[in-house]
């Protein structure tokens, strides 16, 4: 299992290239050849990961002794935290310290949900040499694998090395090239090292390092003001959110007294409840943090805005990859969550109502667009929603396997609206497209592909993971959660509306643009149809049993559920899997055809309430609503930003400028004008006519200093010693 | 344990090589200002090489000892002595003003600012520098005292002759200001010397700091040392600045000339805080943890009270300026925390502050010299004028507003952090609600490092500019910055390169305030 030991190598490669473009590139390669290493480097991750998973995948099904945490008879841990809680000083490779288990088989009982497993599988967990101590406590850098991790690598490495591919077409000739790929390699090397953190400063380092990269790259063409606003926007918006990463972390670090993340969930699977006000404050902070990186109401406003990039950056960072950091972590540190906000026994929580709402909001804003970006934006910011729901309502396997799929289709999507702009004169106006089905076929074709994928169309990608993010949330864990059902659905159906009406006014109908538009070369179409590959059989990565039993293939069926769940940690919180379902199967997929067929009359067959809007004052105020954001912006840019930024700073200068500054001119001048007074009554009054010479003398010597210093001198030494005077006194009077 | 041989010279070198050459200096006539120049370089290199020499020499193993200690009668009559010694506290401080120095040197190398005179200039900053060494390095109170004066004068003279329009004022303002600060220390001083008594019950009568560190204020009632910190507390806040003492900040930042400016923000500030750790918390542990949740109080809005000053600034430099306000809040709510993990993080802040602040300004004094304004709204496109130095300020600006992976961020998050579990039996209520202020407070400072990068990086040059030619990074500014950028990089990669230095002396300084604490 050498690459899982040796995962640090899989960040390192594209932090090399990111080092050697930026320095090197243009003196040594050319400015234009830079994609080279970009590429190169990306490709040889892309290697690694799957050696990466595919060894994952050997050590779940021939679990070497070491390998295995312990063997449940109920599926309940019970002692895992003892060996979890000396991780971040031990040095040691997580697998040595196992139990000794040996020879114990791998005893598959199909569970309910199928392949569940009675044999926890630990992470490989290796720790480097000490990163720093501070006040006794060792800190440790490390990696963290296991099929989560692994999961996440072949997607980031996927979605890259394909943006990268395309992007030598896409951005040919970019004024700033050389800089486009160093920051595609860093932000690689920093989403990377996010996936695999070892401990939760690790994750608060990579999730603050794939922030700069985002907003380095959303303002790529700082020229124009919109570009680098929105940058600013996305960089402060998450900071915002970074408040609540922070302190989550913190309390997390008190609580259980260990950064390691396996250390965390360890001890919260060990004895569930026992932390849960502690948890329940960490989960809300951390919650926050969730909203602003993941898109979640209230702090999503960022993600449309960060448009604003290169296509291709859209599809890596802003649908595939970063934005599922948020994602991420809720499923890297689920005990936390799980316990904090009850998702056990609740049937509505924080987490849930924030990701259901979420994603109705996305789906209906979706609706008011006309630029084909930020429809997909919208629709990412919904999607994202729904696998926080799914995370809310205990479906983990759901919301990763969520993740998994989407981030084909999406980059298809984005990389197939990119290729649209490319043809069609750099517009992303939906109203000046039209028609362009038949100028680029292959465009067309991928992104209806990814258009059903996103829609849920049985049988591509999107149909499996949503069918089972409905399910966890009918089901639930204890209870189901009915409200985050209702939701599901309606966004299922509004997906499919939504997006047809992008098929429609983007392909269909009369060409509303000018010049000539073209289909975009192979390099640019290969990885859509790379993506629109996955994006109709990624869901045969977890194909429920019952639908493979026909074939003989049960032993394929959940596999994303077998290799990427940590039982380790789960099953000791009680975790349940649904049973598949074919009747919440037939009405998943009987909203989403419902979605695409009532839009296809609409816009095709002309028929239903047109230009409703202008008639009906109450759906115009509701379309002018939903097109002004629910004025969250308003409320954000013009209200709290605007009285920071204005009022209160100014405020706080005035303050600074004539209260404390003039207190202190005041002393100043009151030091030197009782000085005068002494001087004038005292010393020449009084002591002059005594020593005359002697003041003379004096005076010589202050007209000399005073020529140096303005005549200051005196008034120092009088402050000087007024004030040692003055403390002195009360020395005096207190000792 | 007092070092032989030439180790027991080290110290005194690295803090008289810049005095010597200074004095060499002085008997040089102006005409030959090359020699001066090089003879000005010569010896602050020579300084820097003696610092070389130790961080080889350092015993790193107990880095929470004091090393190559040298005590020799000095003042008899008063009893002070001449008690110099180094551990893991001093050493990354001394070795940042020994950097320091030469590098503002090449850099104002052909640019001394008007009006002009290489040699005094050179001279003074010469001088500065064995003040500021000095500091770092003193055992003994009243030797303390001296080096924290000397540095006044240079820098005095520094802001009012080579400094801005308001020059006189804020040279005075500085000047005062510190010197009222001063005035209180040495009191605080000499009523320690007074009334500290040893184990036995015995008066002390000694300003060796080793031996009021021992005696951590035993014989002292509480009220009194409380009385007596109050003066160290505002002599060393004031140089902090802590608020609501740091007026005379901004002034002093905005008129002095950039070399000045990267001193005092790299250095001088620095003697504050680290006044704070060495002497004021140690020797008067009770008094501490009575002060420390005003420290945390005063601490905090200067963190939000610096931020919101930045936002309001139309002048860049004086922006950066407002912006040691804000993140000496995080260094001096570390202290505040009194826990190993708060002291670990102030050390830390202290030394990024000063590499990326220093950097900071180094950059706004090189725009200064290139448009002749640092009036934000008339700057911008600086990326496209002049691309590395666009680069350079951006990094810089990363660094400041608290990226990980670079140096900042190991300054504020084991701040913010150590403020969850303050240490000696101080609120947790009160240091978390600090915590969380402190956390909002890093959402400011993006905010005004980043509008201060939009306004004058990002977007075209203004038309008054547009036509202007802009001289990218100079050779001499590129020697001046590289080890900046560069420390900014290591030791945001590798904190543990200060941590593991700190670690030792600040969890003896922590302990010894948790066992009085306990103890009484």
């Amino acid at each position: 299992m050498w690459m899982l030991e040796n995962a640090f190598l899989i960040p390192l490669i594209p932090a090399l290239s990111f080092a050697v473009i930026l320095f090197f590139g243009k003196r040594f390669i050319g400015a234009d050849r830079v994609h080279v290493i970009g590429i190169t480097a990306v490709s040889l991750i892309w290697v690694l990961s799957l050696v990466a998973a595919f060894q994952w995948t050997q050590r779940v099904e021939h679990p070497s002794p070491d390998a295995i945490a312990q063997i449940s008879a109920d599926g309940h841990g019970d002692d895992h935290a003892d060996d979890g809680d000396d991780h971040a000083d031990d040095g040691d490779d997580h697998a040595d310290d196992g139990d000794d288990h040996a020879g114990a088989a791998m005893d598959s009982e199909s569970g309910h949900g199928g392949g569940h497993s009675s044999v926890l599988i630990s992470p490989v967990v290796t720790t480097y040499s000490k990163w720093w101590s501070n006040g006794g406590v060792d800190f440790a850098v490390g990696t963290h694998v296991d099929g989560l991790t692994v999961l996440l690598l072949v997607v980031v490495a996927s979605i890259s090395l394909l943006v990268h591919i395309y992007s030598t077409e896409y951005v040919k000739g970019d004024r700033r090239y050389v800089h486009y790929y160093a920051f595609l390699s860093l932000f690689t090397a920093a989403m990377l090292f996010f996936v695999m953190a070892q401990n939760i400063v690790q994750l608060v380092v990579g999730w603050e390092l794939v922030g700069v990269c985002s907003f380095g790259l959303i303002g790529h063409w700082w020229e124009e003001k919109p570009n680098t606003d929105a940058a600013l926007k996305a960089f402060l918006t998450n900071r915002v959110g970074d408040i609540g990463l922070l302190v989550g972390m913190i309390v997390l670090w008190g609580t259980f007294g260990t950064f390691s993340i396996d250390g965390i969930n360890a001890a919260i699977s060990a004895s569930p409840g026992t932390q849960h006000l502690a948890l329940l404050v960490a989960a809300c902070c951390l919650m926050a943090a969730v909203a602003s990186k993941s898109g979640q109401f209230p702090l999503h406003t960022w993600l449309p805005d960060a448009m604003a990039g290169p296509t291709p950056v859209s599809a890596l960072i802003h649908a595939a990859t970063m934005v599922v950091a948020g994602v991420y972590m809720i499923a890297r540190l689920y005990p936390v969550f799980y316990d904090g906000f009850s998702i056990g026994t609740s049937s509505i929580n924080l987490m849930a109502l924030i990701g259901g709402f979420t994603a109705l909001m996305g789906a209906g804003l979706a609706f008011a667009q006309w630029d084909i970006k930020k429809v997909l934006a919208y629709s990412t910011v919904s999607q994202l929603g729904y696998m926080v729901m799914a995370l809310g309502v205990g479906a983990w396997t759901a919301a990763i396997f969520h993740l998994f799929t989407h981030a084909f289709f999406k980059a298809c999507l984005f990389l197939g609206a990119g290729s649209v702009s490319h043809a069609a004169h750099h517009t992303f106006d939906m109203r000046k497209m039209g028609g362009l089905k038949k100028f680029m076929p292959q465009t067309y074709w991928t992104f209806v592909i990814a258009t059903l994928a996103l829609s849920g169309i049985f049988p591509f990608a999107g149909f499996w993971s949503k069918d089972e993010i409905l399910l966890g949330a009918k089901v639930g864990q204890q209870n189901g959660y009915p409200l985050m059902l209702i939701f599901g659905c309606a966004v299922a159906f509004m997906t499919a509306a939504y997006m047809t009406r992008v098929v429609w006014y983007t392909f269909h109908g009369e060409y509303r643009g000018h010049g000539h538009p073209h289909e975009s070369p192979k390099v640019m179409t290969v990885p859509l149809w790379i993506l629109a590959g996955m994006a109709v059989v990624g869901g045969a990565f977890n194909l429920p049993g019952p639908v493979l039993e026909p074939f003989g293939l049960e032993g394929l069926a959940h596999r994303v559920q077998t290799y990427a769940e940590p039982s380790v940690y789960l099953s000791g919180l009680g975790l349940s899997h649904p049973d598949p379902s074919l009747s919440m199967a037939l009405i998943g997929l009987g909203l989403a055809l419902s979605g695409i067929i009532v839009t296809y009359l609409y816009f095709w067959r002309k028929m239903g309430p047109h230009g409703l809007t202008e008639r009906n004052k109450y759906a115009k105020a509701g379309y002018t609503f939903l097109e002004n954001k629910y004025y969250l912006d308003y409320l954000y840019n013009d209200i709290i930003v605007a009285s920071i930024k204005k009022p209160i700073a100014n405020g706080a200068n005035w303050f600074n400028q004539n209260v404390l500054d003039k207190a202190v001119n005041t002393a100043g001048e009151s030091a030197r004008d009782s000085g005068r007074w002494i001087y004038k009554w005292i010393d020449q009054g009084a002591i002059d006519g005594s020593v005359n010479a002697a003041a003379r003398g004096a005076d010589a010597s202050g007209e000399g200093l005073r020529t140096i210093q303005s005549g200051k001198v005196q008034n120092y030494g009088q402050l000087l010693f007024g004030a040692a005077a003055v403390l002195a006194i009360v020395f005096v009077i207190v000792i | 344990m007092e070092a032989t041989g030439f180790d027991a010279w080290v110290l005194t070198l690295a803090v008289f090589l810049p005095l010597v050459g200074a004095l060499i200096m002085m008997v040089v006539p102006k005409a030959y200002e090359l020699e001066v120049k090089l003879i000005a370089l010569g010896s602050s290199l020579a300084a820097l090489a003696v610092g070389i020499y130790i961080l080889f020499q350092f015993d790193y193993g107990s880095a929470s000892e004091l090393q190559f200690v040298v005590d020799k009668g000095w003042i008899d009559i008063i009893n002070s002595r001449y008690i110099i010694g180094l551990d893991g506290l001093s050493l990354p401080l001394l070795l940042l003003s020994l950097l320091v120095v030469p590098l503002c040197l090449v850099y104002s190398w052909n640019h001394v600012p008007s009006p002009g005179n290489t040699k005094a200039f050179f001279v003074l900053l010469l001088i500065l520098s064995t003040g500021m060494n000095g500091s770092f390095i003193s055992q003994d109170m009243i030797l303390f005292f001296v080096f924290f004066e000397i540095v006044l004068l240079p820098m005095y003279f520094l802001i009012g002759v080579w400094g801005g329009e308001e020059r006189r004022y804020a040279s005075l303002k500085f000047f005062l200001y510190t010197l009222f600060g001063s005035a209180l220390m040495i009191i605080s001083f000499l009523a320690l010397f007074f009334l500290s008594k040893d184990a036995a019950g015995n008066p002390l009568q000694t300003f060796d700091m080793r031996l009021l560190t021992d005696a951590a204020g035993s014989g002292i009632v509480k009220t009194t040392q409380v009385w007596i910190f109050a003066g160290l507390f505002i002599g060393f806040g004031i140089k902090v600045p802590m608020f609501p003492f740091h007026t005379w900040l901004p002034d002093a930042h905005t008129q002095a000339p950039t070399v000045g400016s990267v001193i005092l923000a790299a250095v001088l500030l620095k003697l504050g805080t680290y006044g704070f750790i060495r002497i004021a918390i140690p020797f008067l542990p009770e008094a501490a943890v009575a002060w420390a949740p005003w420290i945390g109080l005063l601490a905090v809005i200067g963190i939000i009270y610096g931020a919101l000053g930045c936002l309001a600034q139309k002048d860049m430099k004086r922006l950066i300026a407002f912006s040691s306000v804000a993140h000496m809040g995080f260094v001096m709510l570390g202290i505040a925390t009194l826990t190993d993990f708060g002291l670990n993080a102030a050390v830390f802040g202290m030394v990024a502050h000063g590499l990326i602040t220093g950097m900071l300004f180094f950059v706004a004094g090189s725009i200064k010299e290139r448009y002749h304004t640092l009036e934000i709204s008339r700057l911008g496109g600086l990326l496209k004028s002049a691309p590395h130095m666009g680069w350079i300020l951006g990094f810089a600006t990363m660094a400041s507003l608290g990226l990980p992976g670079l140096a900042g961020f190991w300054g504020e998050f084991p701040a913010i952090l150590s403020a969850y579990n303050p240490g000696a039996g101080l609120s947790e209520e009160l240091f978390r609600t600090y915590m969380v202020i402190a956390a909002i407070g890093t959402v400011l400072a993006a905010g005004y490092l980043l509008w201060l990068y939009q306004r004058t990086a990002f977007g075209e040059p203004t038309e008054e500019f547009a036509d202007h030619e802009i001289p990218d990074v100079s050779r001499n500014e590129w020697i001046a910055w590289v080890p900046f950028l560069i420390g900014i990089v290591l030791f945001g990669v590798w904190p543990n390169l200060i941590f593991n230095l700190t670690d030792g002396v600040v969890s003896s300084i922590t302990a010894n305030v948790e066992a009085v604490v306990a103890g009484r």
